[in-house]
Protein backbone atom coordinates (compact mmCIF):
# COMPACT_ATOMS: atom_id res chain seq x y z
CA UNK A 1 0.00 0.00 0.00
CA UNK A 2 1.38 3.39 -1.00
CA UNK A 3 1.41 6.41 1.33
CA UNK A 4 -0.66 8.27 -1.08
CA UNK A 5 -3.18 4.72 -0.61
CA UNK A 6 -3.11 5.08 3.03
CA UNK A 7 -4.10 8.53 2.91
CA UNK A 8 -6.87 7.97 0.56
CA UNK A 9 -8.11 5.20 2.94
CA UNK A 10 -8.00 7.66 6.02
CA UNK A 11 -9.38 10.05 4.49
CA UNK A 12 -12.75 7.63 3.65
CA UNK A 13 -12.94 6.12 7.27
CA UNK A 14 -12.86 9.71 8.74
CA UNK A 15 -15.57 10.51 5.87
CA UNK A 16 -17.70 7.52 7.09
CA UNK A 17 -17.69 8.25 10.76
CA UNK A 18 -18.89 11.97 10.26
CA UNK A 19 -21.59 10.70 8.18
CA UNK A 20 -22.59 8.23 10.76
CA UNK A 21 -22.21 10.56 13.79
CA UNK A 22 -24.47 13.16 11.90
CA UNK A 23 -27.02 10.25 11.14
CA UNK A 24 -26.91 9.26 14.54
CA UNK A 25 -27.74 12.73 15.81
CA UNK A 26 -30.17 13.71 13.37
CA UNK A 27 -32.31 10.36 14.54
CA UNK A 28 -31.91 11.01 17.37
CA UNK A 29 -33.05 14.88 17.54
CA UNK A 30 -36.28 13.04 15.89
CA UNK A 31 -37.19 10.25 17.93
CA UNK A 32 -36.55 12.64 21.17
CA UNK A 33 -38.01 16.44 19.46
CA UNK A 34 -40.95 15.09 18.22
CA UNK A 35 -42.56 13.01 20.90
CA UNK A 36 -42.13 16.51 23.10
CA UNK A 37 -44.29 18.15 20.90
CA UNK A 38 -47.69 19.51 22.82
CA UNK A 39 -49.84 17.51 20.58
CA UNK A 40 -47.60 14.72 20.23
CA UNK A 41 -49.98 12.01 21.92
CA UNK A 42 -53.07 12.90 19.64
CA UNK A 43 -50.94 12.49 16.25
CA UNK A 44 -49.98 9.31 17.38
CA UNK A 45 -53.36 8.03 18.38
CA UNK A 46 -54.85 8.81 14.86
CA UNK A 47 -51.68 8.50 13.00
CA UNK A 48 -49.80 5.64 14.50
CA UNK A 49 -52.00 3.44 16.16
CA UNK A 50 -50.92 -0.10 16.76
CA UNK A 51 -54.46 -1.36 17.13
CA UNK A 52 -55.86 0.30 14.60
CA UNK A 53 -53.13 -1.12 12.27
CA UNK A 54 -52.81 -4.38 13.04
CA UNK A 55 -57.06 -4.62 12.82
CA UNK A 56 -57.10 -3.40 9.39
CA UNK A 57 -53.75 -4.38 7.65
CA UNK A 58 -55.14 -8.22 6.99
CA UNK A 59 -57.74 -6.35 4.75
CA UNK A 60 -55.34 -3.78 3.41
CA UNK A 61 -53.18 -6.48 1.94
CA UNK A 62 -56.19 -7.84 0.38
CA UNK A 63 -57.44 -4.85 -1.32
CA UNK A 64 -53.77 -4.45 -2.82
CA UNK A 65 -54.23 -7.46 -4.58
CA UNK A 66 -57.17 -5.66 -6.92
CA UNK A 67 -53.86 -2.66 -6.86
CA UNK A 68 -51.58 -5.69 -8.30
CA UNK A 69 -53.95 -6.89 -10.96
CA UNK A 70 -55.31 -3.27 -12.67
CA UNK A 71 -51.41 -3.13 -12.55
CA UNK A 72 -50.51 -6.22 -14.67
CA UNK A 73 -53.08 -5.97 -16.86
CA UNK A 74 -52.07 -2.79 -17.82
CA UNK A 75 -48.55 -2.36 -17.94
CA UNK A 76 -47.89 -4.48 -21.11
CA UNK A 77 -50.90 -2.93 -22.66
CA UNK A 78 -48.98 0.41 -22.19
CA UNK A 79 -45.84 -0.71 -22.88
CA UNK A 80 -47.07 -1.61 -26.42
CA UNK A 81 -49.53 1.31 -26.74
CA UNK A 82 -46.46 3.24 -25.71
CA UNK A 83 -44.25 1.92 -28.38
CA UNK A 84 -46.83 1.82 -31.40
CA UNK A 85 -48.22 5.96 -30.74
CA UNK A 86 -43.93 6.60 -30.76
CA UNK A 87 -43.71 4.60 -33.68
CA UNK A 88 -46.70 6.48 -35.79
CA UNK A 89 -44.83 9.55 -35.00
CA UNK A 90 -42.11 8.75 -36.27
CA UNK A 91 -43.42 7.84 -39.83
CA UNK A 92 -41.71 9.06 -43.02
CA UNK A 93 -44.30 8.26 -45.93
CA UNK A 94 -46.18 11.01 -46.88
CA UNK A 95 -49.00 8.78 -47.11
CA UNK A 96 -49.15 7.97 -43.74
CA UNK A 97 -49.26 11.49 -42.53
CA UNK A 98 -52.61 11.11 -40.63
CA UNK A 99 -51.24 8.57 -38.46
CA UNK A 100 -48.23 11.14 -37.23
CA UNK A 101 -51.30 14.02 -36.68
CA UNK A 102 -52.77 11.32 -34.75
CA UNK A 103 -49.85 10.28 -32.12
CA UNK A 104 -49.26 14.41 -31.88
CA UNK A 105 -52.42 14.91 -31.06
CA UNK A 106 -53.10 11.84 -28.56
CA UNK A 107 -49.82 12.41 -26.70
CA UNK A 108 -51.06 16.10 -26.07
CA UNK A 109 -54.24 15.42 -25.11
CA UNK A 110 -53.09 12.81 -22.63
CA UNK A 111 -50.26 14.73 -21.23
CA UNK A 112 -52.19 17.58 -21.04
CA UNK A 113 -54.88 16.31 -18.96
CA UNK A 114 -54.69 15.65 -15.10
CA UNK A 115 -54.99 11.56 -14.49
CA UNK A 116 -57.90 11.83 -12.22
CA UNK A 117 -59.89 14.06 -14.74
CA UNK A 118 -59.32 11.29 -17.16
CA UNK A 119 -60.63 8.12 -14.38
CA UNK A 120 -63.59 10.38 -13.97
CA UNK A 121 -64.47 11.34 -17.99
CA UNK A 122 -63.61 7.68 -19.47
CA UNK A 123 -64.89 5.96 -15.95
CA UNK A 124 -68.13 7.04 -15.60
CA UNK A 125 -68.99 8.82 -19.27
CA UNK A 126 -68.61 5.90 -21.67
CA UNK A 127 -70.39 3.60 -19.36
CA UNK A 128 -73.11 6.08 -19.26
CA UNK A 129 -73.38 5.13 -22.78
CA UNK A 130 -75.62 2.25 -22.14
CA UNK A 131 -72.96 -0.59 -22.49
CA UNK A 132 -74.43 -3.84 -21.02
CA UNK A 133 -73.15 -5.02 -18.37
CA UNK A 134 -70.17 -6.66 -18.25
CA UNK A 135 -68.78 -4.30 -20.39
CA UNK A 136 -69.54 -1.32 -18.05
CA UNK A 137 -67.29 -2.37 -15.54
CA UNK A 138 -65.47 0.51 -13.97
CA UNK A 139 -62.30 -1.99 -13.53
CA UNK A 140 -62.15 -1.70 -17.90
CA UNK A 141 -62.73 1.83 -18.23
CA UNK A 142 -60.83 3.05 -15.38
CA UNK A 143 -57.97 0.76 -16.64
CA UNK A 144 -58.66 2.43 -20.10
CA UNK A 145 -58.07 5.95 -18.71
CA UNK A 146 -54.88 4.76 -17.08
CA UNK A 147 -53.44 3.00 -19.96
CA UNK A 148 -54.35 5.73 -22.27
CA UNK A 149 -52.36 9.00 -20.22
CA UNK A 150 -49.73 6.42 -19.27
CA UNK A 151 -49.21 5.09 -22.81
CA UNK A 152 -48.95 9.27 -24.01
CA UNK A 153 -45.80 9.56 -21.35
CA UNK A 154 -44.45 6.27 -22.60
CA UNK A 155 -44.62 7.09 -26.32
CA UNK A 156 -42.96 10.48 -25.63
CA UNK A 157 -39.63 8.40 -23.67
CA UNK A 158 -39.72 5.89 -26.05
CA UNK A 159 -39.63 8.50 -28.48
CA UNK A 160 -36.48 10.09 -26.97
CA UNK A 161 -34.95 6.61 -27.13
CA UNK A 162 -35.48 6.64 -30.64
CA UNK A 163 -34.16 10.06 -31.49
CA UNK A 164 -31.03 9.03 -29.19
CA UNK A 165 -29.83 6.16 -31.38
CA UNK A 166 -27.36 8.41 -33.82
CA UNK A 167 -29.00 8.71 -37.39
CA UNK A 168 -25.50 7.10 -38.51
CA UNK A 169 -26.65 3.85 -37.89
CA UNK A 170 -29.95 4.08 -39.87
CA UNK A 171 -27.87 5.18 -42.71
CA UNK A 172 -25.57 2.26 -42.12
CA UNK A 173 -28.46 0.43 -41.93
CA UNK A 174 -29.85 0.85 -45.16
CA UNK A 175 -26.49 1.07 -46.98
CA UNK A 176 -25.98 -2.41 -45.86
CA UNK A 177 -29.58 -3.59 -48.13
CA UNK A 178 -32.12 -3.27 -44.89
CA UNK A 179 -35.62 -1.99 -45.57
CA UNK A 180 -36.84 1.08 -43.73
CA UNK A 181 -38.47 -1.06 -41.25
CA UNK A 182 -35.96 -3.55 -41.34
CA UNK A 183 -33.66 -0.84 -39.98
CA UNK A 184 -36.15 0.12 -37.09
CA UNK A 185 -36.95 -3.29 -36.33
CA UNK A 186 -33.54 -4.69 -35.99
CA UNK A 187 -30.99 -1.83 -35.83
CA UNK A 188 -32.56 1.15 -33.87
CA UNK A 189 -35.20 -0.07 -31.60
CA UNK A 190 -33.26 -2.44 -29.77
CA UNK A 191 -30.29 -0.42 -29.16
CA UNK A 192 -33.45 2.30 -28.78
CA UNK A 193 -35.66 0.60 -25.76
CA UNK A 194 -31.94 -0.22 -23.68
CA UNK A 195 -31.17 3.14 -23.58
CA UNK A 196 -34.58 3.90 -21.97
CA UNK A 197 -35.42 0.95 -19.56
CA UNK A 198 -34.45 3.51 -16.34
CA UNK A 199 -36.71 5.99 -17.61
CA UNK A 200 -39.70 3.62 -18.61
CA UNK A 201 -39.06 2.08 -15.01
CA UNK A 202 -40.05 5.12 -13.42
CA UNK A 203 -42.99 5.43 -15.07
CA UNK A 204 -43.84 1.90 -14.25
CA UNK A 205 -43.52 3.14 -10.14
CA UNK A 206 -45.82 5.80 -10.81
CA UNK A 207 -48.58 3.38 -12.59
CA UNK A 208 -48.39 1.35 -9.71
CA UNK A 209 -49.38 4.10 -7.29
CA UNK A 210 -51.67 6.02 -9.45
CA UNK A 211 -53.91 2.82 -10.23
CA UNK A 212 -55.53 4.22 -6.29
CA UNK A 213 -56.93 6.94 -8.94
CA UNK A 214 -59.61 4.28 -9.78
CA UNK A 215 -61.17 4.57 -6.53
CA UNK A 216 -62.99 7.66 -7.47
CA UNK A 217 -64.68 5.51 -10.07
CA UNK A 218 -65.72 2.43 -7.37
CA UNK A 219 -63.08 0.00 -7.28
CA UNK A 220 -62.36 -0.88 -3.52
CA UNK A 221 -58.64 -0.89 -3.58
CA UNK A 222 -55.97 -0.34 -0.97
CA UNK A 223 -56.59 3.47 -0.72
CA UNK A 224 -60.34 3.10 -0.79
CA UNK A 225 -60.16 0.42 1.94
CA UNK A 226 -58.11 2.49 3.81
CA UNK A 227 -60.61 5.47 3.76
CA UNK A 228 -63.11 3.16 5.06
CA UNK A 229 -61.33 2.33 8.10
CA UNK A 230 -60.38 5.83 8.67
CA UNK A 231 -64.01 6.76 8.70
CA UNK A 232 -65.24 3.91 10.27
CA UNK A 233 -62.49 4.01 13.16
CA UNK A 234 -62.22 7.96 12.70
CA UNK A 235 -58.85 6.83 12.95
CA UNK A 236 -55.86 7.75 10.09
CA UNK A 237 -53.84 4.91 10.72
CA UNK A 238 -54.95 2.63 7.85
CA UNK A 239 -53.43 5.67 5.68
CA UNK A 240 -50.05 4.66 7.06
CA UNK A 241 -50.72 1.11 6.89
CA UNK A 242 -51.37 1.67 3.33
CA UNK A 243 -48.32 3.76 3.15
CA UNK A 244 -46.00 1.51 4.22
CA UNK A 245 -46.87 -1.79 1.85
CA UNK A 246 -46.83 0.81 -1.20
CA UNK A 247 -43.45 1.94 -0.06
CA UNK A 248 -42.64 -2.20 0.62
CA UNK A 249 -43.23 -2.57 -3.12
CA UNK A 250 -42.06 0.38 -4.27
CA UNK A 251 -38.25 1.22 -2.59
CA UNK A 252 -37.03 -1.92 -4.35
CA UNK A 253 -38.57 -1.02 -7.07
CA UNK A 254 -37.03 2.64 -7.10
CA UNK A 255 -33.46 1.41 -6.40
CA UNK A 256 -33.80 -1.18 -9.37
CA UNK A 257 -34.44 1.93 -11.32
CA UNK A 258 -31.52 4.03 -10.13
CA UNK A 259 -28.88 1.20 -10.21
CA UNK A 260 -29.75 1.02 -13.57
CA UNK A 261 -29.41 4.49 -14.51
CA UNK A 262 -26.18 4.51 -12.42
CA UNK A 263 -24.93 1.32 -14.69
CA UNK A 264 -26.41 3.00 -18.20
CA UNK A 265 -24.54 6.30 -16.54
CA UNK A 266 -20.71 4.82 -15.90
CA UNK A 267 -21.10 2.72 -19.35
CA UNK A 268 -21.64 6.14 -21.44
CA UNK A 269 -18.61 7.48 -20.22
CA UNK B 1 -74.01 1.27 20.21
CA UNK B 2 -77.29 -0.15 22.59
CA UNK B 3 -75.08 0.88 25.69
CA UNK B 4 -74.61 3.95 24.52
CA UNK B 5 -78.13 4.72 23.58
CA UNK B 6 -79.00 3.46 26.97
CA UNK B 7 -76.16 6.09 28.41
CA UNK B 8 -77.94 8.78 26.64
CA UNK B 9 -81.42 7.65 27.69
CA UNK B 10 -79.99 7.35 31.57
CA UNK B 11 -78.47 11.10 30.50
CA UNK B 12 -81.18 12.17 29.04
CA UNK B 13 -83.55 11.02 32.35
CA UNK B 14 -81.20 12.67 34.67
CA UNK B 15 -81.19 15.86 32.89
CA UNK B 16 -84.72 16.20 32.88
CA UNK B 17 -84.49 16.76 36.93
CA UNK B 18 -81.92 19.57 36.35
CA UNK B 19 -82.74 23.29 35.13
CA UNK B 20 -82.99 24.46 32.28
CA UNK B 21 -79.69 25.89 30.38
CA UNK B 22 -79.51 29.16 31.39
CA UNK B 23 -76.85 30.41 28.41
CA UNK B 24 -73.91 30.42 31.19
CA UNK B 25 -72.93 26.88 30.38
CA UNK B 26 -70.86 27.62 26.90
CA UNK B 27 -69.47 30.95 28.56
CA UNK B 28 -65.70 30.26 27.68
CA UNK B 29 -66.19 27.03 26.22
CA UNK B 30 -66.60 28.58 22.60
CA UNK B 31 -63.91 28.53 19.86
CA UNK B 32 -64.50 33.05 19.86
CA UNK B 33 -66.16 33.90 23.21
CA UNK B 34 -70.26 34.56 22.54
CA UNK B 35 -70.15 32.97 19.35
CA UNK B 36 -70.90 29.49 18.44
CA UNK B 37 -69.39 28.08 15.46
CA UNK B 38 -70.81 25.20 13.53
CA UNK B 39 -69.67 22.93 10.62
CA UNK B 40 -71.64 21.59 7.85
CA UNK B 41 -70.60 19.76 4.77
CA UNK B 42 -69.77 21.56 1.31
CA UNK B 43 -71.98 20.78 -0.19
CA UNK B 44 -74.85 20.72 1.82
CA UNK B 45 -77.77 18.52 0.64
CA UNK B 46 -81.35 18.55 1.19
CA UNK B 47 -83.41 17.68 3.64
CA UNK B 48 -80.82 18.29 5.97
CA UNK B 49 -79.31 22.13 4.50
CA UNK B 50 -81.91 23.69 2.36
CA UNK B 51 -80.42 25.04 -1.21
CA UNK B 52 -76.71 24.57 0.86
CA UNK B 53 -77.44 27.76 3.04
CA UNK B 54 -77.23 26.56 6.59
CA UNK B 55 -77.46 30.23 8.05
CA UNK B 56 -81.04 30.27 6.18
CA UNK B 57 -82.20 28.30 9.54
CA UNK B 58 -84.20 25.86 6.96
CA UNK B 59 -83.39 22.08 6.83
CA UNK B 60 -83.73 19.69 9.08
CA UNK B 61 -80.10 20.14 10.79
CA UNK B 62 -79.57 24.13 10.02
CA UNK B 63 -83.29 23.88 12.19
CA UNK B 64 -81.82 22.07 15.02
CA UNK B 65 -78.76 23.88 15.14
CA UNK B 66 -80.48 26.83 15.62
CA UNK B 67 -82.42 25.61 17.95
CA UNK B 68 -79.71 23.64 20.35
CA UNK B 69 -77.96 27.88 19.86
CA UNK B 70 -80.94 29.35 21.15
CA UNK B 71 -81.19 26.51 24.16
CA UNK B 72 -77.78 27.48 24.90
CA UNK B 73 -78.23 30.76 25.05
CA UNK B 74 -77.04 32.24 21.70
CA UNK B 75 -78.86 34.76 19.75
CA UNK B 76 -79.36 33.50 15.82
CA UNK B 77 -76.93 35.98 14.62
CA UNK B 78 -73.84 34.82 17.07
CA UNK B 79 -74.22 31.26 14.92
CA UNK B 80 -71.22 31.12 12.73
CA UNK B 81 -71.06 28.41 9.55
CA UNK B 82 -68.08 27.17 8.71
CA UNK B 83 -67.39 23.82 6.36
CA UNK B 84 -65.47 20.57 7.00
CA UNK B 85 -64.73 18.04 5.31
CA UNK B 86 -65.18 14.58 7.67
CA UNK B 87 -61.35 13.98 7.55
CA UNK B 88 -61.11 18.10 8.74
CA UNK B 89 -63.60 16.89 11.55
CA UNK B 90 -61.24 13.90 12.75
CA UNK B 91 -57.91 15.02 12.58
CA UNK B 92 -56.01 15.53 16.14
CA UNK B 93 -55.37 19.13 16.80
CA UNK B 94 -57.10 22.32 16.99
CA UNK B 95 -60.68 22.45 15.55
CA UNK B 96 -62.27 25.83 13.53
CA UNK B 97 -65.39 24.38 15.07
CA UNK B 98 -67.48 24.21 18.03
CA UNK B 99 -69.90 21.47 16.44
CA UNK B 100 -70.09 19.46 13.39
CA UNK B 101 -73.24 18.57 12.24
CA UNK B 102 -73.23 16.60 8.62
CA UNK B 103 -74.98 13.19 9.11
CA UNK B 104 -72.39 11.86 11.49
CA UNK B 105 -73.78 8.33 12.86
CA UNK B 106 -72.15 7.42 16.53
CA UNK B 107 -70.32 4.42 17.02
CA UNK B 108 -67.89 3.49 19.47
CA UNK B 109 -65.01 3.20 17.40
CA UNK B 110 -65.49 6.86 16.16
CA UNK B 111 -66.08 8.03 20.06
CA UNK B 112 -62.77 6.70 20.99
CA UNK B 113 -61.14 9.55 18.89
CA UNK B 114 -63.99 12.56 18.69
CA UNK B 115 -66.92 13.19 21.11
CA UNK B 116 -70.22 12.89 20.09
CA UNK B 117 -73.67 14.70 21.47
CA UNK B 118 -76.76 12.99 22.32
CA UNK B 119 -78.15 11.96 19.28
CA UNK B 120 -80.56 14.09 17.62
CA UNK B 121 -82.05 11.57 14.50
CA UNK B 122 -82.36 8.39 14.18
CA UNK B 123 -82.43 7.01 10.91
CA UNK B 124 -83.05 3.48 9.70
CA UNK B 125 -80.77 2.66 6.54
CA UNK B 126 -82.63 2.29 2.98
CA UNK B 127 -81.86 0.47 -0.20
CA UNK B 128 -81.84 3.13 -3.17
CA UNK B 129 -82.21 0.99 -6.71
CA UNK B 130 -81.34 2.00 -10.01
CA UNK B 131 -84.24 2.64 -12.52
CA UNK B 132 -83.12 -1.20 -14.13
CA UNK B 133 -83.60 -2.73 -10.71
CA UNK B 134 -86.88 -1.35 -9.36
CA UNK B 135 -88.93 -4.11 -9.73
CA UNK B 136 -86.74 -5.96 -7.02
CA UNK B 137 -88.46 -7.29 -4.52
CA UNK B 138 -87.76 -5.93 -0.75
CA UNK B 139 -86.15 -9.61 0.53
CA UNK B 140 -82.58 -10.52 1.21
CA UNK B 141 -82.71 -12.80 -0.97
CA UNK B 142 -82.95 -10.53 -3.52
CA UNK B 143 -81.26 -7.81 -2.58
CA UNK B 144 -77.74 -10.59 -2.46
CA UNK B 145 -78.32 -10.62 -5.84
CA UNK B 146 -77.74 -7.06 -6.59
CA UNK B 147 -74.86 -5.42 -7.99
CA UNK B 148 -74.35 -2.86 -4.48
CA UNK B 149 -72.50 0.76 -4.01
CA UNK B 150 -72.01 2.95 -1.80
CA UNK B 151 -70.37 6.24 -0.09
CA UNK B 152 -67.10 4.79 1.75
CA UNK B 153 -67.18 7.21 4.21
CA UNK B 154 -70.48 6.75 5.47
CA UNK B 155 -71.25 3.40 7.74
CA UNK B 156 -73.26 1.98 5.04
CA UNK B 157 -70.20 0.29 4.28
CA UNK B 158 -70.28 -2.25 7.70
CA UNK B 159 -73.77 -2.20 7.34
CA UNK B 160 -73.42 -3.41 3.74
CA UNK B 161 -70.99 -6.28 4.95
CA UNK B 162 -72.51 -7.54 7.89
CA UNK B 163 -76.78 -7.43 6.98
CA UNK B 164 -76.94 -8.15 2.85
CA UNK B 165 -73.62 -9.41 2.83
CA UNK B 166 -73.82 -9.38 -1.63
CA UNK B 167 -72.97 -11.99 -3.73
CA UNK B 168 -70.19 -9.90 -5.64
CA UNK B 169 -67.94 -7.05 -5.13
CA UNK B 170 -69.09 -3.63 -3.21
CA UNK B 171 -67.84 -0.80 -5.36
CA UNK B 172 -67.31 2.62 -2.83
CA UNK B 173 -67.38 6.35 -3.91
CA UNK B 174 -66.24 9.22 -2.76
CA UNK B 175 -69.82 11.00 -2.38
CA UNK B 176 -73.17 10.80 -3.47
CA UNK B 177 -72.92 12.18 -6.71
CA UNK B 178 -70.22 10.11 -7.80
CA UNK B 179 -72.91 6.80 -6.79
CA UNK B 180 -75.42 8.71 -8.78
CA UNK B 181 -73.03 8.90 -11.59
CA UNK B 182 -72.42 5.27 -10.99
CA UNK B 183 -76.08 4.42 -10.90
CA UNK B 184 -76.95 6.54 -14.11
CA UNK B 185 -74.35 4.56 -16.32
CA UNK B 186 -75.62 1.47 -14.50
CA UNK B 187 -72.24 0.05 -13.01
CA UNK B 188 -74.53 -0.91 -9.82
CA UNK B 189 -78.46 -1.72 -9.43
CA UNK B 190 -78.57 -0.35 -5.68
CA UNK B 191 -76.87 1.68 -2.94
CA UNK B 192 -77.61 1.69 0.97
CA UNK B 193 -78.35 5.37 2.15
CA UNK B 194 -80.12 6.70 5.27
CA UNK B 195 -83.96 7.00 4.77
CA UNK B 196 -83.68 10.80 4.21
CA UNK B 197 -80.68 10.88 1.90
CA UNK B 198 -82.12 7.85 -0.20
CA UNK B 199 -85.25 9.65 -0.18
CA UNK B 200 -83.45 12.60 -1.74
CA UNK B 201 -81.60 11.38 -4.04
CA UNK B 202 -84.45 9.50 -5.74
CA UNK B 203 -86.85 12.13 -6.04
CA UNK B 204 -84.44 14.86 -6.95
CA UNK B 205 -80.61 13.31 -8.15
CA UNK B 206 -81.17 10.10 -10.02
CA UNK B 207 -84.27 10.05 -12.55
CA UNK B 208 -86.11 6.86 -12.68
CA UNK B 209 -84.72 5.11 -8.84
CA UNK B 210 -86.30 4.60 -6.40
CA UNK B 211 -86.18 3.52 -2.55
CA UNK B 212 -87.74 -0.47 -2.43
CA UNK B 213 -87.28 -0.98 1.64
CA UNK B 214 -85.84 0.07 4.43
CA UNK B 215 -84.12 -2.26 7.49
CA UNK B 216 -86.18 -2.43 10.71
CA UNK B 217 -84.60 -0.87 13.22
CA UNK B 218 -82.89 -4.36 14.74
CA UNK B 219 -81.40 -5.69 11.91
CA UNK B 220 -77.76 -5.62 12.85
CA UNK B 221 -77.56 -2.44 14.08
CA UNK B 222 -79.44 -1.05 11.60
CA UNK B 223 -80.50 2.39 13.27
CA UNK B 224 -78.06 4.95 12.48
CA UNK B 225 -78.15 7.88 15.10
CA UNK B 226 -76.96 11.04 14.46
CA UNK B 227 -74.75 13.31 16.62
CA UNK B 228 -73.47 16.42 16.50
CA UNK B 229 -69.11 15.72 16.85
CA UNK B 230 -67.01 17.46 18.97
CA UNK B 231 -63.41 17.49 20.00
CA UNK B 232 -62.39 15.06 22.29
CA UNK B 233 -62.88 15.83 25.40
CA UNK B 234 -64.44 19.57 24.84
CA UNK B 235 -66.36 20.75 28.14
CA UNK B 236 -69.27 22.13 25.27
CA UNK B 237 -70.09 18.63 25.24
CA UNK B 238 -72.50 18.88 28.66
CA UNK B 239 -74.10 22.11 27.41
CA UNK B 240 -75.06 20.73 23.98
CA UNK B 241 -76.48 17.47 25.53
CA UNK B 242 -78.52 19.58 27.93
CA UNK B 243 -79.53 21.76 25.53
CA UNK B 244 -81.03 18.47 23.43
CA UNK B 245 -82.60 16.89 26.13
CA UNK B 246 -84.47 20.08 26.41
CA UNK B 247 -85.44 20.14 23.19
CA UNK B 248 -86.31 16.41 23.28
CA UNK B 249 -88.74 17.42 26.52
CA UNK B 250 -90.45 19.92 25.53
CA UNK B 251 -91.17 18.66 22.13
CA UNK B 252 -89.16 20.70 19.78
CA UNK B 253 -86.99 18.31 18.37
CA UNK B 254 -90.16 16.01 17.74
CA UNK B 255 -91.46 18.93 16.13
CA UNK B 256 -88.56 19.76 13.88
CA UNK B 257 -88.36 16.50 12.63
CA UNK B 258 -91.89 16.32 11.40
CA UNK B 259 -91.30 19.45 9.81
CA UNK B 260 -88.32 18.49 7.93
CA UNK B 261 -88.58 15.02 7.61
CA UNK B 262 -92.16 13.90 7.77
CA UNK B 263 -92.12 12.52 4.19
CA UNK B 264 -90.11 9.24 5.60
CA UNK B 265 -93.40 7.11 4.95
CA UNK B 266 -94.66 4.45 2.59
CA UNK B 267 -91.44 2.91 2.59
CA UNK B 268 -92.10 -0.66 3.38
CA UNK B 269 -89.31 -2.75 5.81
CA UNK B 270 -87.35 -5.27 4.42
CA UNK B 271 -88.23 -9.51 5.11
Amino acid sequence: MTRRERYEQQQRRRASLIAAASSTIVVVALVVLVPMAPGWEKVQKSFFNGAVLAKSFPKLLDAFRINIMIFAWSAPTIAVLGLLIALARDVKSPALFPLRIFGAAFTDVFRGVPVILTVYLIGFGIPGLGLPRPWNSPYIWGSLALILTYSAYVAEIFRAGIDSVHHSQRSAALSLGLSERQAMRDVILPQAIRNVVPSQMNMLIALQKDVSLLSFIGPVEIFRQAGVFKSLLANFTPYVGAAIIFLIVTIPATRYADYLMARQTRKRR
Amino acid sequence: MTRIFALTVAACALMTTTAMADGHCAAGKTLDEGKFTIATGNPAYYPWVMDNAPESGKGFEAAVAYSVAAEMGFAADDVVWVRSSFDEAIQPGAKNFDVNMQQYSITPERDEIVDFSAPYYSAPMAVLVSPGAIDTAPTMAALKALKWGAVGSTTAVSKLAEVVKPDGDLLLYGDNADVNAAMTANQIDAALFDLPTALFLSAVMIEGSKVIGQFPADAGDSLDQFGMLLEDGNPLKACVDEALAAMTENGTLAALEAEWMQDTTGVPLIK
